[in-house]
């Protein structure tokens, strides 16, 4: 009852504003799909300079997509490099073949010298070996891979954001104090907002999920219902944390300020990094973040095809913090009243 | 008749309330009899509000006794027997004043029709019914304070806790808030009120001034005023406060 009236009031309050129910519903669409323009997998032709004898592997080059120019001397093709048109410059010195590379991205420099190697080797073909992919293919671009991780990423980021401004202003705006002076339990005010914010993040969640995979084209091998079901933990983890840290900020500010000690560090633990050449003891950190599980489950589903016997470990995880959360919420609200 | 019947509505023994090592309430006692209109007067951060909270049961003395109709606070269910207005409006102001009298009125337990005529006479008592459904974002601050004092009488409580409830209110408004505020005690309402506002403690049947934790005073305005040989409250406040200073 007094429930069913803090949920219709969450309602009329988010349809009010707009702005706010944009940040929920639109941001994360904008922002995954930005993020597909980026990494959309398309093979980048690295610019090649060769000078001298070494033009007789500008055929080579070209077959492995490579863009190739030959230069007159060994100054021009230097001068091209310094000024940002070549990836690399090749010459022969002594019969052997002297690479130079630009350098300065790491991730250009080894895609560049790639496409060398195939090029310079590609005389002994017969030798290629066949390659077969247990999951994903060829064609899985880096955005298929930490697509879902992103996915889980905006579900909780902009959860965590709403719920935590939600519930504080409720407390510097008086209307707490005022709730708390009803007949109102604690556990009915968390569990008001639980359900009330329970219903955008639901439909943030399907919103996010379709758009995903039907609009982005994201790989997508599992079933989608177990995707939502993982969504939707994961906001909820975000809700109760939201709404629990709330209490213990003073102003909006002080909300932004959790983002880089609560959100930035999950970020980098989620699985969007490989973390294998971190210290194995750090590496452990990750088992106290939310998102870990959500992004290792949403990883599953969507690339591996898993069902719920191979995420349930992230299932009960995720659902055990969401209870604990609002668990302490309800405790944390004694600071408010004392019964 | 039964025995609770007659039982004070706020009966309040010895009580004492810190905030780390500063005492705000220091050994107060007194207890309100049903129907009576009591005020409570005193400067900004001389413990008015922290008094109306451990009356409410939000906060907890550290010592003494809080009693609402005889039962102890703090206990959830007393809540319901008492309207609330505090010093800041807790007003929702994306929606309107009606979609604000609906959700505290259910929290109260009121639903259909009996909220929506409860809904009506309120609003009429404090001028408001044509406002009702702009949201309250486009409201005057009078307006504001009319809108929570409106939800403050929805439950028709047999107790109004009201925090300087007529600031920002014209004088008009303001005696007509008076008058409905001595209406409701002749039916039987017990109402404490807290202010800083001289003359409308006149108004009440009996009044508490606080100064510095400590209740310097606690008689109807009329004795107050013989005891302190002055004719104003204001000039009574000022020569009893200073009484207590010498004696401290």
């Amino acid at each position: 009852m007094r429930i069913r009236a803090l949920v219709v009031r969450i309602i009329r309050q988010f349809i009010r504003d707009k702005r706010t129910l944009a940040l929920l519903l639109l941001a994360p669409l904008l922002i995954l799909s930005l993020t597909k323009l980026v990494f959309d997998g398309r093979t980048v032709s690295p610019e090649i300079g060769i000078t001298g004898s070494a033009a007789v592997l500008a055929a080579k080059l070209e077959e492995q997509n490579a863009n190739v120019t030959v230069f007159d001397s060994i100054e021009a093709a230097d001068q091209a490099l310094k000024s940002g048109k070549l990836d690399a410059v090749i010459q022969f010195k002594d019969g052997k073949p002297d690479i130079t590379l630009e350098g300065s991205d790491p991730s250009a420099s080894r895609s560049t010298q790639l496409v060398m190697q195939k090029a310079l080797q590609s005389n002994v073909q017969e030798l290629a070996p066949t390659v077969h992919y247990l999951y994903g293919g060829p064609d899985m671009a880096s955005f298929d891979s930490f697509g879902p991780v992103l996915i889980g990423f905006f579900s909780f980021f902009f959860v965590f954001l709403l719920a935590g401004v939600s519930f504080l202003r409720e407390r510097t705006s008086g209307t707490l104090e005022r709730l708390l002076a009803t007949p109102i339990r604690r556990s009915e005010i968390v569990l008001g907002y639980l359900a009330g914010f329970g219903i955008f993040t639901l439909i943030q969640a399907t919103l996010i999920a379709w758009f995903s995979v039907q609009v982005l084209g994201m790989s997508m091998s599992g079933n989608i219902v177990n995707m939502l079901l993982i969504n939707l933990l994961l906001s909820l983890t975000a809700l109760t944390l939201g709404t629990l840290l709330s209490s213990f900020a003073s102003s909006e500010f002080q909300i932004i300020q959790f983002i880089p000690i609560i959100i930035v560090p999950q970020a980098f633990f989620s699985g969007l990094f490989n973390l294998d050449a971190m210290n194995p003891v750090l590496q452990k950190l990750s088992y106290i973040m939310p998102l870990y599980y959500g992004a290792d489950a949403m990883r599953g589903i969507m690339i591996r095809g898993e069902g719920i016997p191979d995420i349930q470990l992230d299932i009960y995880v995720l659902a055990g913090l969401s209870i604990l959360f609002a668990l302490l919420n309800i405790a944390a609200l004694k600071k408010q009243r004392r019964m | 008749m039964d025995e609770t019947a007659v039982r004070p509505a706020i009966s309040i023994t010895q009580i004492v309330k810190r905030f780390g090592n500063r005492t705000v309430l220091d050994d107060i006692t007194f207890a309100v009899p049903r129907g009576e209109l009591f005020g409570f007067l005193g400067p900004s951060g001389s413990g008015k509000t922290t008094l109306i909270k451990l009356i409410t049961g939000i906060d907890q003395a550290d010592a003494g006794k809080v009693e609402l109709f005889g039962q102890p606070m703090p206990q959830l269910k007393m809540l319901q027997t008492f309207g609330y207005m505090a010093q800041s409006d807790a007003l929702y102001q994306e929606l309107t004043g009606k979609e604000n009298m609906a959700f505290y009125g259910s929290l109260y337990g009121l639903t259909g029709k009996a909220l929506a005529s409860r809904m009506q006479s309120a609003a009429a008592l404090v001028s408001l019914n044509d406002h009702l459904n702009k949201p309250v974002n486009t409201y005057s601050g009078g307006m504001k304070r009319r809108l929570s004092l409106a939800i403050a009488l929805l439950h028709k409580p047999q107790l109004l806790v009201l925090d300087e409830p007529t600031v920002g209110i014209d004088p008009v408004l303001r005696k007509a808030i008076w008058n409905e505020l001595n209406v409701l005690t002749q039916k039987g309402v017990t109402i404490i009120i807290t202010t800083h506002v001289m003359d409308e403690a006149e108004k009440c049947d009996r009044l508490g001034l606080i100064r510095d934790g400590k209740l310097i005073a606690l008689d109807t305005p009329q004795a107050i005023m013989e005891q302190a040989g002055v004719h104003t409250i204001e000039e009574a406040f000022i020569a009893l406060g200073r009484g207590k200073e010498e004696q401290a």
